[in-house]
């Protein structure tokens, strides 16, 4: 009777303890189905960082990948420790809820956990030049893009090329415009992305009109296309 | 598609209108949406470490004599939002007064949030290098004020006889002190003392699509009442066969979203007479009135017919995209609002043409309206020299002469502080103006216009330490039911319940008085699988044990 006891105790608690585990663990989705998810519902998945804005406030917002699309972090619930761990290529596994803010589908309300012995994954730039001004761009929201061959239009009657959101402070984000085959676009440097002390926001403050350009960046959206500039090089020739 | 928008000025996300006390301007989503509170508290006991190491500063005392044979320079830290125009007024203002008092240097650092300046100078008290005059709220002020004498109480300068409003010795034509709006003038004093002057005033108000009221078989009435936006926008949430909105025809419509739900909360509780807080600063919001506010705003989150701007977007890019019913700004953001307005974020062919009519905030009792005040306040920061303080209160006082009330009252939805201002020729040509030009969008001229005949049916919450946490948690009550029904959770009494703990956790509200209307140890829902498996288990054991001892017993005899 004793050793029936015994049995039946573990059993019950191995039980117990796979209920726990199961009752924690949400299911990981692919690409596909988190694309597929309804505005609202809960979601999981694994991805790859590819870089993130400044920690602050115990969150952190980042830019994501995996090889079948990309997701946007918003303010992901996260310590400075483990934000100065999210380098490029580190797989994490984010829990939150799907939503979209001004036509930006993002993760929100997130929390996540690395995810060991996984191998570091960093997307190529997408080059989305042809498709600037048609509605297959939203195809690549959140993705590194790339955008060959532009020039820099004068930002304001002012003549700049360029304006600073703080003319003051110059601590905050950069504004510029770029054409190409006569439409013309408004491009950002995302301070808490790229703040001024990096390449991309001096290359932009060195800007003159008619520069032709080469450029990378996340495909943000904002009530339309929005893309955070992480890179400006002289075109190729 | 990205689109030309050479026309349209800056945009995108980074220029939006969001910070804490929902006024025009466009900034950054998300990080100032409240600062934080472990942050702050940091900081600021950093500040009351150096104040007390320091011993303070001593109290300032108004000098018999501005000496004008001393250089004194002094800084402004201000704030625009994003608006050129704004930075030029105050260039102006400084110019101007630098030319009346040569011997004086105003020094601007702009920002473009109130959240930053109260940061930074949250950071600067420690150091003793806070600047001279700021920009800023009473809220934060009464932070700043945990620090030894750290604000000028500015009592004895407003009566001072010849540096005073209205002064003999003022080298220039500003108010008296009757001349400011009292209603303005009271939400600056506070812990016994005015710490501060109003700069400029706005309030909330509601810009409707009045063509779909119509549409959905409504008139609009003068003051819209809280029934009457819940029914109007459950009408709009009605579905064609295809998917599409009945009213709109299109696949989005949410007919009612808030822009500033902390306004939101606090505004109906004003309304309905219901506790928010006391002005020592004890917590009440946590009651049974709130509750029932909560349940009603989740009622219409879950059909979709209320949204706020922190969940789906400006209220004006809907509003203006035929997407939106009744949205609620500041009436510093009416710029943004309409068909024909100067300041747009969605494209061009995403504007849809409708009537817009201005109205107040949604009312409980339409023969007793009430509003918030909102709006920028300037303080004076206490230094060594009270020469240099005499010097920055000069300056303030300037900021309130005519000329700058009323030109950066033009640039927004503003009105000026002051009756001086408020009645000269020139503010009522531009208010009674029918040019219809930017400078005279008659949205903006209805906004403006609202506050000012609604300026005795206005109203502030108490300014204590902690207020600003206090009205950040107003806020997030409704954005947290709000978020929960569209994920399909439940809100009920056992949901509020944790909901309250957990606000008055995260916001460190006095919970020992703010729990008057709370379900203490209610249903906090069903239990999870692992601690019902694990009781079961324990049941069982418990089950075979006695089992095993009753059979033992009954083989022993």
């Amino acid at each position: 009777m004793k050793k029936i006891l015994a049995a039946v105790l573990v059993l019950m608690l191995a039980l117990s303890l796979c209920a726990c585990v199961m009752a924690e663990e949400a299911e990981t989705m692919t690409y596909a189905d988190y694309a597929a998810a309804a505005v609202d519902d809960p979601v999981t998945v694994e991805c790859y960082v590819q870089a993130h804005q400044s920690w602050w406030d115990n969150q952190v917002t980042v830019y994501a990948a995996d090889q079948d699309g990309a997701y946007f972090i918003y303010n992901m619930a996260c310590s400075e420790e483990d934000a100065a761990k999210l380098e490029p290529g580190t797989l994490i596994k984010v829990t939150g809820f799907k939503g979209e803010w001004s036509g930006e589908v993002e993760i929100v309300d997130a929390t996540f956990e690395f995810v060991e012995g996984g191998e570091a994954f960093v997307a190529e730039a997408v080059d989305v030049t042809d498709l600037l001004g048609k509605d297959e761009l939203i195809d690549h929201q959140n993705q590194l893009v790339a955008f060959k061959g532009m020039t820099v239009e004068a930002y304001d009657e002012s003549g700049a090329a360029f304006a600073y959101k703080d003319p003051e402070g110059k601590t905050d984000d950069l504004y510029f415009k770029v054409s190409k085959d006569g439409q013309t676009y408004e491009f950002c440097v995302e301070f808490y992305l790229c703040g001024q002390d990096t390449e991309v926001y001096k290359a932009v403050e060195a800007l003159n009109v008619g520069d032709v350009i080469d450029l990378e960046g996340f495909l943000y959206w904002y009530e339309g296309a929005n893309p955070h500039i992480t890179a400006v090089t002289p075109a190729a020739e | 598609m990205i689109r030309n928008n050479e026309e349209l000025g800056m945009r995108n996300e980074e220029l939006k209108k969001a910070f804490p006390y929902g006024e025009g301007g466009r900034v950054r989503r998300g990080r100032m949406r409240s600062l934080s509170l472990v942050l702050l508290l940091v900081l600021l006991s950093l500040a009351l470490t150096a104040c007390h190491g320091s011993k303070g500063r001593a109290g300032f005392e108004v000098p018999a004599e501005f000496d004008t044979s001393k250089n004194y320079e002094i800084t402004f830290w201000a704030k625009n939002d994003t608006n050129k125009t704004q930075t030029e007024i105050y260039k102006k203002a400084i110019a101007d007064f630098e030319a009346l008092y040569p011997n004086i240097t105003v020094s601007m650092k702009l920002y473009t949030d109130y959240g930053r300046i109260y940061n930074d100078v949250i950071t600067n008290i420690s150091t003793n290098t806070t600047p001279n005059v700021c920009i800023t709220y009473p809220d934060h002020i009464a932070t700043y004020l945990t620090g030894d004498n750290v604000v000028v109480p500015l009592d004895g300068l407003f009566d001072d006889e010849k540096y005073g409003l209205g002064g003999s010795e003022v080298r220039f034509d500003g108010p008296t002190k009757d001349e400011l709006i009292p209603q303005f003038l009271a939400e600056c004093a506070f812990s016994g003392s005015t710490y501060a002057v109003p700069y400029m005033r706005s309030t909330e108000a509601m810009y409707i699509n009045k063509t779909y009221v119509e549409a959905l078989g409504y008139q609009l009435p003068d003051v819209v009442t809280w029934d009457f936006v819940w029914e109007v926008a459950e009408a709009a949430t009605k579905k064609n066969a295809d998917g599409t909105f009945a009213v709109n025809g299109q696949k989005v419509m949410i007919p009612f979203i808030y822009k500033s739900t902390d306004n939101m909360m606090i505004q109906m509780l004003k309304q309905l007479d219901a506790p928010y807080s006391t002005d020592a600063g004890e917590i009440l919001i946590l009651n049974d009135t709130t509750r029932d506010l909560l349940k009603q705003v989740a009622g219409h989150a879950k059909t979709g017919a209320f949204s706020t701007f922190k969940i789906s977007s400006y209220p004006a890019n809907f509003l203006n995209a035929g997407q939106c019913i009744f949205a609620v700004d500041s009436t510093a953001g009416a710029t943004w609002m309409g068909s024909d307005a100067p300041l747009v974020d969605i494209s061009p062919d995403s504007i849809v043409q409708f009537e817009t009519a201005v109205r107040t905030v949604p009312q409980f009792d339409v023969e007793h309206p009430q509003m918030i005040s909102q709006g920028p306040s300037v303080c004076v920061f206490n230094k060594a020299d009270p020469q240099e303080v005499l010097a920055s209160w000069l300056f303030t006082q300037y900021l309130l002469t005519n000329e700058t009330q009323i030109a950066y009252a033009e640039t927004e939805g503003y009105v000026p502080v002051t009756s001086k201002a408020q009645g000269d020729a020139a503010y009522q040509e531009y208010l009674h103006s029918d040019a219809g030009d930017a400078l005279h969008y008659p949205i903006k001229l209805q906004a403006a216009q609202l506050l000012l005949d609604n300026t005795e049916n206005t109203f502030t919450t108490p300014v204590f330490n902690g207020s600003a946490s206090l009205r950040d948690a107003a806020g997030a009550l409704i954005e947290s039911v709000t978020k929960s029904v569209r994920r399909k959770q439940t809100v009920d009494d056992a949901y509020i319940a944790k909901l309250y703990d957990d606000t008055a956790s995260l916001y460190r509200l006095n919970q020992s008085s703010g729990r008057s209307g709370m379900t203490s140890g209610g249903d906090l829902g069903p239990l999870p699988a692992g601690s019902k498996a694990l009781l079961i288990t324990l049941a069982v054991v418990w089950a075979l044990l006695a089992a095993y001892a009753i059979a033992g017993k009954v083989k022993k005899k």
